[in-house]
């Protein structure tokens, strides 16, 4: 590694480059060179850090400044302020988040970087993500020779099963029970699979992480390979992350480079590489048997189960299929000992979550706190208050199959055993959260238009079950409904909760039965009044098609279909 | 003539994608996406062509052009129909719909005056509606062949399309 004075960071994930990061890039090139100051100072790309108030964003070191948001003309002044004269510019100091409480992260003082106590989210946005040299240099890689070098693989389990990881993509399974599953299962070979197929709307916790730190998940993979003996691992990357599977293709390359992938890793005879698999636009392929007939080259329908992919996965083998967040949680936990795990979050709901924070609030972004934390205290501390002073009225947690959570549970703790006994669900992290604008048959209505946009047409529930609940909140929606179309919507979701093959179709009646569970009297006002409440609802018929029907014609004609 | 120089090229380009990606099932949604990069569709003569290299005498297992056209059909980012000039990728899920979303997908349709899955009559535009695109902080979110724009209001449309030709 060459030796520098600073190092600027600038971050580079897409919500920035959308802000014009790449000027800020490029002029900070210009000036450094016009200070004469390139031999001294390194500037790299980085993913952000989930600050988007503050985005686009540059970090100096060894300070640990950060300025954001900026913008090219203050670059000039940055680079001859600080990187040539060593003063701190402070009016371009990003601004302060002032936070208290149980917080795991961005315990700030002014301008600098949070306080380290992030899990997951350890490196993203503060190491060079395609330089496995800065990786190594924070840690990176010591679980594994921890691992390879002093561990059985039962140590390995039986390490992850105290530290009472559950798995982060929405169900909560026990981590340490599902890697005892495959290890136990027969049939060789065995393989490990990264999920990285994340497609939850607002959902984009995994991409931060792909794209901020990729040697973390090869890390993992290596010490879930050797834990369950698989040789193998793919990750699945949905097809819409570019950057992310450019930036792991890199990471993949460089541990093979360096003998931290490929045959006898570190001299202990033990052999593991990774496969990574693009996937090509379906939602769907995230549910675990969908993703291994995609990884198969097929088309992502799920399989029956059981069995279950631990006794009966990918080319029929035994698989391990485990989230991004999931995983890189687990060298963490090498590292520090399964006792350190447990002192955060709650008892039985250990360790950290990763937020994205999205909606009427004045912050967006992402963040990571313990398990445990409310909703009231996310609203006010992370997300900065409601946008405009509004009044929260719910929040959809973890993506379409997640909850819709009602005021009245904002002081329910955020946890997997918690959220279950309310009756709602954790789902992937997404907090989506909503003020009196929002009309419930609305958003029911996008929900299940996606559901019914996603349903890949295998099983009957899923397949009729949310195209019929999709076209009754349409005619709600359109002030047509019926109030024994409220009963028929329950019995649709009831059917397709108990009948349908996989999670998609067991999951999409979720958001309607809560809001149907909560907020009946705004639904049943659209029906018995014909009125919206928060003015959104068209509450007429809509004419189709919405554009004149001759340019339709003419668009449709020259293409020959 | 065109049809034969889009067949050399359909089997050139089929021919590059087997070598990168080999002949195994695995690599079919791979290979059909290298095809889709390149022509941005799958032309019918690109399903003969792959049967026709991969399943030759003693090769992997067999794979028919229905099975292709299966994926085809099933990936939202394969198409089987030639799209325009420009792409405009358009997320309408719940997040994006709360902050503007709704209205800007109707200001896209009028504006356009094209509905999600078709391409304007001179080529230049075709719209579809794509999953979440993992951007939602910033949502309402349009993605224009692969630039994506940001807390889009209906007022900004006439600027961001008049910079494609």
């Amino acid at each position: 590694m060459k030796t520098v004075r600073s190092l600027v960071l600038v971050s580079f994930d897409p919500s920035s480059l959308q802000r014009g990061a790449e000027k800020i890039y490029e002029r900070l090139q210009s000036e450094i060179q016009a200070f004469g100051l390139e031999d001294e100072i390194t500037v790299t790309t980085v993913t952000d850090i989930g600050r988007h108030d503050a985005i686009p964003m540059i970090i100096v070191y060894p300070e640990a400044v950060i300025y954001g948001p900026v913008s090219p003309d203050q670059i000039h002044q940055i680079v001859e302020e600080h990187l040539y004269k060593g003063r701190v510019v402070e009016e371009f100091l990003a601004p302060v988040r002032e936070l208290s409480g149980q917080i795991a992260w961005l315990r700030a003082r002014k301008g600098a970087l949070p306080a380290e106590n992030r899990i997951v989210l350890e490196r993203a946005g503060i190491i060079d993500p395609e330089s496995i040299e800065e990786y190594i240099a924070h840690r990176g890689y010591e679980a594994l020779a921890m691992v390879i070098t002093d561990f059985t693989p039962q140590a390995v389990i039986y390490t992850i099963d105290r530290s009472g990881l559950q798995g982060r993509g929405g169900a909560g399974f026990s981590v340490g029970r599902k890697w005892s599953f495959v290890s136990m299962a027969n049939g060789n070979p065995k393989y490990v699979i990264c999920n990285a197929d994340e497609s939850e709307p607002g959902t984009f916790k995994d991409r931060v992480i792909l794209e901020g730190d990729p040697h973390s998940i090869i890390e993992a993979m290596a010490i879930a390979g050797y834990a369950v003996g698989a040789t193998q691992g793919y990750v699945y990357i949905r097809g819409e992350y570019k950057l992310a599977f450019h930036r792991m293709e890199v990471a993949i390359q460089q541990a093979r480079q360096y003998g931290l992938l490929g045959n006898n890793i570190f001299n202990r005879g033990f052999d593991f590489d990774i496969h990574l698999h693009a996937g090509a636009g379906a939602y769907i392929c995230g549910e675990e048997t969908a993703l291994i007939e995609s990884i198969e080259g097929k088309r992502g329908e799920p399989r029956a189960r059981p069995p279950y992919p631990p006794t009966v996965g990918l080319w029929g083998k035994p698989t391990l299929v485990n989230n991004v967040e999931t995983l890189v949680n687990v060298p963490p936990i090498i590292r520090n000992g399964y006792e350190w795990y447990r002192t955060i979050g709650t008892p039985k709901s250990t360790g950290t979550k990763v937020y994205t924070i999205l909606g009427n609030v004045n912050q967006t972004g992402v963040i990571e706190v313990p398990m445990g934390i409310t909703l009231r205290e996310v609203i006010t501390i992370y997300a900065k208050g409601m946008k405009n002073n509004a009044t929260f009225k719910l929040a959809q947690t973890g993506g379409s199959s997640g909850s819709v959570i009602p005021a009245s549970l904002q002081d329910t703790p955020m946890d997997f055993e918690s959220y279950r006994k309310a009756g709602v669900s954790l789902g992937s992290g997404a907090l989506l959260i909503c003020d009196e604008t929002t009309c419930v048959v609305d958003l029911a209505k996008v929900l299940m238009e996606f559901f019914r946009f996603e349903s890949c047409g295998k099983c009957t529930p899923c397949r009729i079950g949310t195209q019929r609940s999709f076209e009754i909140l349409k005619n709600i929606s359109e002030g047509q409904g019926k109030l024994s179309d409220l009963d028929e919507l329950v019995y649709l979701g009831e059917n397709m909760e108990t009948l349908s093959n996989c999670g998609l179709g067991q999951t999409a009646s979720g958001p309607v039965r809560d809001i149907l569970r909560h907020f009946r009297a705004e639904v049943e006002a659209h029906i018995r009044l014909g009125v919206c409440p928060s003015g959104i609802c068209p509450m007429v018929p809509a004419e189709e098609p919405q554009i004149s029907p001759v340019s339709r014609r003419e668009a449709t004609a020259e293409v020959g279909f | 003539m065109q049809a034969t120089a889009l067949d050399q090229n359909v089997q050139a380009v089929v021919n590059r994608a087997i070598e990168t990606h080999g002949k195994s099932r695995e690599a079919m949604i791979a290979i059909l996406s290298d095809v889709n990069d390149t022509f941005g569709y799958i032309p019918t003569e690109a399903f003969q062509e792959i049967t026709r290299q991969v399943n030759s005498p003693g090769e992997q297992a067999f794979v028919s052009q229905s099975q292709l056209y299966g994926l085809a059909t099933f990936y939202q980012m394969l198409s089987t129909k030639p799209m325009g000039r420009h792409v405009i990728r358009f997320c309408e899920s719940a997040p994006c719909h709360v902050m503007g979303g709704r209205v800007l997908f109707q200001a896209l349709q009028d504006t356009l005056s094209l509905l999600p899955g078709e391409t304007s009559s001179n080529g230049k535009w075709s719209f579809v509606l794509t999953s979440c695109l993992g951007v939602c902080g910033v949502g309402p979110v349009l993605l224009v062949d692969d630039d994506i724009y940001g807390n889009v209001t209906p007022e900004q449309l006439p600027n961001i399309l008049a910079g494609y030709d």
